[in-house]
């Protein structure tokens, strides 16, 4: 059982921490967790059952988790509370066989000065027959505006027969630039469900891309992707599912754009199948005006009626 | 006690909607407005809600002018509206559009109590997402619901009963008395329905924009809900249906 020594955590970090692990410190450290920082780790501690080794080839963990681990998390946040630094890291998850686990991950950057700030996380889900995971994803960023915060995360998945996999991904602001790339390639009655939400505003740039290739008979994905985009900022979604197989597939792009946003959505669907069954569905717009009203007719200000539209949309 | 004088509504281009309406809503009282379609009523509740504004006229609560107040104003002094077609968000749950309702986190109990009355099983519904996987009927309680979560002096409701089972219309009915004898608020009900018209304390037919009869209860139902009328023109009853 491998262990790294706790080292004392500042508070930019914890707060960063309780962010985007949406939990308390407490119970962070309860289970198993490694905890990245300005590329270098604060501390990690493995359970009986999912076991956290550092890569030999370069930066980045893997991550065992046992054949029949139940009801487990395991705790894998990055932050970053000063400029200056690119950080890249490469973390494989190896889900065994019938497990059922939540796997916490994402990244906050906090600076207060300087030069930009970049994290790049590479994460590979390698689900074996029956596994079944929720991977929590959080992404943030705060502290000075004039700090370009760089937030480009890669993640690619591989489900055997029978695996379910739950991506829920959030970026909810202060992050500058961001490209995230998921591909996913799906074996016999696996199942995808990926429901992304992001947040632009200012001059903030997301562009978010997903290419899931259904593989095996009965497999399925949904895709479910909500943005708003705010100020001048400007999201572009992309998403393509190949059928290759019978399988089902099924993906939703909503987005609102308030002031000067722009929403750009590509998705594209390939049936290589005449028993593919593959869906789009996909609205972009303002906040619908009797949205607002009926908001107001509750005694809402015009402002909170928008917040709390925006809010449930995102969540 | 809301007073509606002189109300003119005729948007740009289009044909004049409202012509010189004129109404008294006395405090604790049920006033049902009736009539065919096309003919104002929803009009008429969107300038109680300030979701309208009128060409010209003047709208008084307790004596006050609130012509000028916009929809959140009038909310905040005890105007509440139920919208005829209800409006769906996506990712916001029926627990939090009456949390939004009350202005503040409502107890499970008063949860669960305002489902009960719209005839909905809050274990079952409240979590749910007030989107397009509800459907008309189910929508249209939750609106009454949200409506029911405020603290109001006068409440419109517009068309109530469409999309409602029998059962849960009962519930509704004995909620409306409720409403009005126990927590004297006023209430305009917009309605074509006779058990609705048959509570109220004064029935308003409106016609082409206008009053077109006005009485109490007692003389107007007789008048208005004639069981062998089927073929009369000047029947409005069977002109069921709602207004846009």
């Amino acid at each position: 059982m491998s262990q790294i020594e706790r080292k004392p955590i500042d508070d930019d970090t914890k707060e960063l921490l309780k962010v985007v692990s949406d939990a308390d410190i407490e119970e962070l450290l309860s289970g198993a967790f490694n905890i990245r920082s300005n590329s270098g780790c604060l501390g990690r501690q493995d359970s009986e059952n999912i076991i956290i080794d550092s890569k030999e080839d370069g930066p980045g963990l893997v991550i065992h988790i046992k054949p029949g681990t139940k009801g487990e998390k395991v705790f894998i946040p990055a932050c970053i509370t000063v400029s200056g630094i690119d950080d890249l890291v490469y973390n494989d998850f190896y889900v065994g066989e019938g497990a059922d686990v939540t796997i916490v991950a994402g990244c906050g950057i906090h600076t207060t000065t300087g030069e930009p700030a970049r994290h790049n996380g590479i994460h590979r889900f390698f689900l074996a027959k029956g596994a079944h995971a929720l991977y929590e994803e959080k992404h943030i960023g705060t502290g000075a505006d004039e700090t370009t915060k760089i937030i480009d995360p890669v993640t690619e998945v591989f489900q055997e027969e029978d695996s379910y996999l739950e991506i829920d991904s959030v970026q909810l602001g202060g992050v500058d630039k961001t490209l995230r790339q998921t591909k996913a390639k799906l074996d016999a009655r696996a199942t995808l469900v990926i429901r992304e939400r992001i947040l632009t505003d200012g001059e903030e740039e997301a562009r978010t891309e997903f290419e899931v290739e259904l593989n095996g008979e009965d497999s399925g994905v949904n895709l479910i992707s909500r943005s708003v985009a705010k100020g001048n900022s400007l999201q572009a979604y992309q998403s393509n599912i190949i059928g290759n197989t019978k399988c089902y597939g099924h993906s939703e792009c909503d987005g609102i754009i308030a002031e000067h946003g722009r929403v750009d959505a590509s998705p594209k669907l390939v049936a290589n199948s005449e028993d593919a069954q593959l869906i789009h569905e996909a609205a972009i717009g303002k906040i619908a005006g009797e949205q607002i009203l009926k908001l107001r007719t509750l005694g809402l200000s015009e402002e909170d009626a928008e917040k709390a539209i925006i809010d449930g949309f995102l969540r | 006690m809301l007073e509606i004088k002189n109300l003119y509504f005729q948007p740009k281009g289009e044909r004049q909607i409202l012509d010189d309406i004129s109404l008294t809503i006395p405090d604790g009282k049920l006033i049902c407005l009736t009539g065919p379609n096309g003919g104002g009523k929803t009009t008429i509740a969107k300038m109680i809600a300030g979701v309208e504004v009128p060409s010209s006229g003047a709208i008084l609560l307790d004596g006050e002018d609130i012509t000028d107040k916009d929809p959140t104003e009038r909310a905040r002094l005890g105007i509440s509206y139920a919208f005829q077609q209800p409006v769906r968000f996506k990712g916001i749950t029926v627990r939090e559009l009456l949390c939004l309702a009350k202005g503040e986190v409502a107890t499970e109990d008063e949860l669960n109590e305002v489902m009960a009355q719209v005839g909905m099983d809050g274990a079952e519904y409240l979590g749910r997402e007030v989107d397009t996987h509800l459907s008309g009927g189910e929508m249209k309680r939750i609106e009454i619901a949200s409506v029911l979560m405020r603290k109001s002096k006068l409440i419109v409701f517009d068309e109530p009963e469409a999309g409602i089972d029998l059962w849960s219309f009962n519930s509704l009915i004995r909620v409306f008395e409720e409403l009005r004898d126990s927590r004297k608020c006023s209430l305009i009900i917009i309605s074509h329905q006779e058990r609705i018209l048959s509570i109220a304390d004064e029935i308003v037919m409106i016609q082409e924009g206008s009053v077109g009869l006005h009485g109490p209860r007692s003389i107007m139902y007789p008048l208005i809900c004639k069981t062998d009328c089927e073929d009369c023109d000047d029947c409005f009853i069977k002109n069921k249906g709602g207004e846009n």
